[in-house]
């Protein structure tokens, strides 16, 4: 990597309040996503992949607190900015697409007016123009008949329609990073494909980064430039896409894949891996996190995972990796 | 549109008819001889006879009923004892009274629980989020006539701020020239800015009393349902989109929150059409609850008859704005039917 | 352990978590006692009026100070304690056994008992409920049974409701499909399997309705129906306490009104400890 990375998180921890103990849902997160690069996180679910997301954006759930770290984004650490530093950054440089498109739509609300809502935070645009651009962006995303569709509610469109005005008010500001989070996921095979061109398409024509995040590695596989693979709040491994699958270092990448008939199915319907993820509320937890399922455990896997740098080509953070 | 509203109107007519039914009940339900009840306690039994045949109370049931049915449609209640007077003119000249105190009081009410709620919902833990929480837990429990009482005691007796509790003007005054029979916008009409001023001070204490009453509900379900919805995924996708929090609190999240608020005001009517008649006695409003009281006492029927038929249909009228402004509210309800 | 002394142990866990529920469960027994022998233990006959003394302030003779009459208002705000909370048992009773009965039925057998259940319930809630209240009384005659029975019926929809959903709910668990099956009566299991259940959710809602009817009697006494004078009920203590406000003798209508408050905060309170210890679950 030469030029300096959209995004670059480094150490990043977070943990969560809970009545029945804290939980350390990250920890030492580290990862980059270079411009105009695809990185797909990928992890079961209780892995923090969404957490992360959640941590970058800066909109995770009172009970959490990030306990360290650093999220640099142009220049900007996210985690340490103000909040006005924040809201000129969010929604403009960085965005974000979520699962389950019309829960996340405002319901009473046009969908043409959630995007000029959008226009007229960021964009330099007057009142008169922003209905406008918003059936322009409509378009631009592919939904037929934009102009009547502005009109719209989130209830009267399918879900790939409303996936698709998601990514509209994500693009609306034209950011440097999108962040998408599980976007796919409850759409068709078919919506499923279309909308993953489409983010595709668009992030190539501006030359946006995209980290997308799914339970799904043959949708990584398909789609992304990087994958990162986490466990239990750990990035175990990150390498190209070409990398991971020809030499998968990790024993849990590892067992990923070769449970993966011909890469079409997702990670929860696997055959399971021995053992289960370990319960993040514990005091006694160890430093590697898979190493009470890890067929592969040494005994000098008890010390504290190796660092790699974050620009290293393949990381791995185990003492005792495939070759 | 119109569907909406006609689907809400056909809901509206069992309700009317089962409450003409009850009311047509009520009275014909009196133990003893209803001839008797509404001829009054000084009439003679030549006089008894007279209105049992005049009210046609020696009919089969069915007939009465129809009679009754069809003095309702022609707009006649009864007569009232005590005053002499048609039932339906005297409720016609009261109403006005009992609707400016009580729109007046919802409207302190909703002033006050609305952004209480709201600020608790916003900022939970805080001093304004436990007071709303003690709001909505006491204030259930505090007996509007005797909330009534006090602020009486505190603001007309100790502190001489508020005017007695007399009536709807002072005698020095006399009411404005009639256009809706609501003080305060007839002397507005009018440009007489002393009567309004008189008005206003005579509604103060009453319509705050019965704003206190009515502002628990209205805060806990504003809070209740602005916390639903801030944690909602909207609300999520709002923020990372760097939306100002006005537009957040006020644009998405407020107009969503206030959905089931409307909804609870049908309940809270209930409360307060009630709370307006023992209101109405501690101040001695000329309203049609204490017109209605005034008529138990002396057990002259046809008033009573006439106030609870005309509280009902208001009711059920108020009920049916409430769903058709829901409608109007909520594009999922509009567009659907 | 049986299920009632599980339940009791859950009783005391819940009341120790949340100690305002425990001030309620001794407000009430306080309220029980001064109801059962409040009337013995008073200074002074609650009907005894004294005019040489009338219209005096709080002091040490008179904790509460007397009223235009004479008559001791501590007295008669302990004796009202009786009336009042009889008035709410009654009609809480009352309402408990119609509404729940009806809303059984018509959850369980469906069809047209749960049309006819339902009609009644919704022509009821087209009133607004206190002028009902009213009406009901001004039609039956004024006195105290009317009252409670005015009470029960306007309290009737929210109890046919709850029952009718819980009994709905029931109709088809795998207990009473046991229970058919092995030959039961419909009525028998009804009464048996169904009723019991829907008991501790209905207890509840019982303990919230008790405010709600005190304060209702208390509103329709306010309004000289019902309770007439000289007996000693807070409503109408408040009520004949109205009019000496003005002229700043505060005692006599406070007291009555304090005691009123106080009670139906009691209410309310336990009614939802009682919420928490019957179904966590439905904790607000």
């Amino acid at each position: 990597m030469n030029a300096a990375p959209a995004l670059l998180v480094e150490n990043l921890s977070v943990e969560f309040r809970t009545r029945s103990g804290v939980v350390r849902a990250l920890e030492s997160v580290s990862f980059a996503v270079a411009k105009g690069e695809t990185l797909a996180i990928v992890g079961e679910s209780g892995s923090g992949k969404s957490v992360t997301a959640y941590a970058v954006m800066g909109i995770l759930d009172p009970a959490g607190r990030v306990t360290s770290g650093r999220a640099v984004l142009g220049g900007l650490d996210l985690l340490q900015a103000s909040p006005s530093q924040l809201a000129e950054v969010r929604g403009r440089e960085i965005a974000m697409i979520f699962q389950n498109p019309r829960a996340a739509l405002n319901p009473i609300r046009p969908v043409g007016r959630q995007i000029a809502d959008v226009l007229l935070r960021h964009g330099n645009v007057t009142r008169a123009e922003a209905p406008n651009l918003a059936v322009e962006l409509l378009r631009a995303v592919g939904i037929p008949d934009p102009a009547r569709r502005a009109k719209a509610y989130p209830f009267e469109m399918s879900g790939g329609m409303c996936q698709r005005v998601m990514i509209a008010i994500a693009l609306a500001a034209k950011p440097s990073l999108l962040i998408a989070d599980e976007p796919t996921t409850g759409l068709d095979v078919t919506t499923q494909a279309v909308i993953m061109d489409l983010i595709s398409d668009l992030a190539a024509g501006s030359g946006m980064a995209t980290m997308f995040i799914t339970h799904d590695l043959a949708l990584a596989a398909q789609r992304a430039n990087r994958i990162a693979v986490m466990h239990a709040g750990h990035v175990i491994e990150c390498a190209s896409r070409r990398e991971l699958f020809a030499r998968p270092r990790h024993p849990y990448t590892a067992e990923l894949i070769a449970a993966t008939p011909d890469r079409v199915a997702s990670l929860d319907q696997l055959a399971s891996i021995p053992g289960s993820l370990p319960d993040l509320r514990r005091l006694d937890l160890p430093h590697c996190r898979y190493s009470e399922r890890c067929p592969r455990k040494r005994t000098d896997c008890d010390q504290p995972l190796p660092r790699s740098p974050v620009n290293a080509a393949h990381m791995v953070a185990c003492w005792n990796p495939l070759q | 549109m119109g569907n909406l509203v006609l689907k809400r109107l056909l809901v509206a007519v069992p309700s009317l008819v089962g409450v003409v039914i009850v009311t047509f009940l009520l009275t014909r339900a009196l133990p003893g001889d209803p001839a008797a009840y509404f001829a009054g306690p000084a009439a003679t039994k030549e006089a008894i006879e007279q209105i049992r045949v005049k009210l046609g109370l020696d009919q089969p049931l069915i007939i009465q009923f129809g009679r009754y049915v069809a003095d309702l449609v022609r707009g006649d209640l009864g007569i009232s004892l005590t005053t002499g007077q048609p039932v339906i003119s005297e409720i016609r000249t009261r109403l006005p009274a009992s609707a400016e105190l009580t729109l007046l009081g919802l409207l302190v009410s909703v002033s006050i629980a609305v952004p209480l709620g709201i600020f608790a919902a916003t900022r939970p833990g805080s001093l304004i989020d436990h007071m709303c929480r003690v709001v909505a837990s006491a204030g259930v429990s505090l007996p509007v006539f005797f909330t009534g009482l006090m602020l009486v005691y505190v603001f007309y007796y100790l502190l001489g701020w508020a005017p007695a509790p007399l009536g709807r003007l002072d005698i020095f005054y006399s009411p404005p020239p009639h256009f809706t029979g609501f003080y305060l916008i007839d002397s507005a009409i009018a440009g007489n800015g002393e009567v309004f001023l008189a008005s206003l001070k005579q509604l103060i204490l009453p319509a705050l009393t019965l704003g206190i009453f009515s502002l628990a509900p209205i805060a806990r379900m504003t809070r209740a349902s602005m916390l639903a919805v801030l944690s909602s995924d909207f609300i999520r996708t709002a923020r990372a989109s760097g939306l100002s929090p006005f537009t957040i609190t006020v644009t998405y999240a407020f107009r969503n929150a206030m959905l089931p608020v409307v909804t609870t005001l049908g309940m809270v009517f209930s409360f307060l059409l009630g709370a307006n008649v023992l209101v109405e006695k501690v101040f001695a409003w000329p309203g049609i609850g204490s017109f209605a009281v005034e008529a138990l006492i002396a057990s002259d029927f046809a008033p009573v008859q006439g106030f609870v038929l005309t509280m009902a249909m208001m009711y059920v009228a108020l009920n049916l704005m409430i769903d058709i402004l829901y409608g109007l509210i909520d594009p999922r309800v509009r567009l659907e039917s | 352990m049986t299920a009632l002394a599980a339940t009791a142990r859950h009783a005391r866990y819940v009341i120790g978590e949340n100690p305002v529920t425990g001030l309620a469960f001794a407000l009430f027994v306080l309220i029980v006692l001064a109801a059962a022998f409040g009337p013995f233990l008073v200074p002074y006959d609650p009907l005894a009026s004294n005019t040489a003394v009338a219209l005096k302030p709080p002091s040490a003779a008179h904790w509460f100070g007397t009223d235009q009459l004479g008559r001791d208002v501590f007295s008669r705000v302990i004796v009202a304690t009786r009336l009042d909370f009889l008035i709410a048992l009654s009609s809480v009773a009352l309402v408990f056994l119609m509404g729940g009965l009806a809303g059984v039925a018509a959850g369980y057998f469906g069809g047209w008992t749960d049309r006819i259940v339902g009609r009644i319930a919704d022509t009821i809630m087209a009133f607004p409920l206190f002028v009902l209240a009213m009406g009901i009384v001004a039609a039956l005659g004024n006195t105290v049974e009317n009252i409670v029975i005015a009470t029960a019926i306007v309290n009737f929809p929210l109890y046919a409701r709850v029952a009718r959903a819980e009994a709905n709910i029931r109709r088809e668990a795998g207990f009473v499909e046991a229970a058919r099956l092995s030959g039961n009566s419909e009525l028998r299991i009804l009464g048996c399997h169904v009723l019991p259940n829907v008991f501790p959710i209905l207890v509840v809602q019982m303990s919230l309705t008790m405010g709600y009817a005190i304060l209702n009697a208390a509103g329709l006494s306010f309004i000289g129906l019902g309770v007439r004078p000289p007996t000693a009920e807070w409503g109408i203590m408040v009520a004949e306490g109205a009019a000496f406000i003005v002229s700043g003798e505060w005692w006599i209508a406070l007291f009555p009104g304090a005691a009123l408050m106080l009670a139906v905060f009691c209410f309310n309170l336990l009614g939802d400890g009682l919420r928490d210890i019957v179904d966590p679950r439905r904790r607000t």
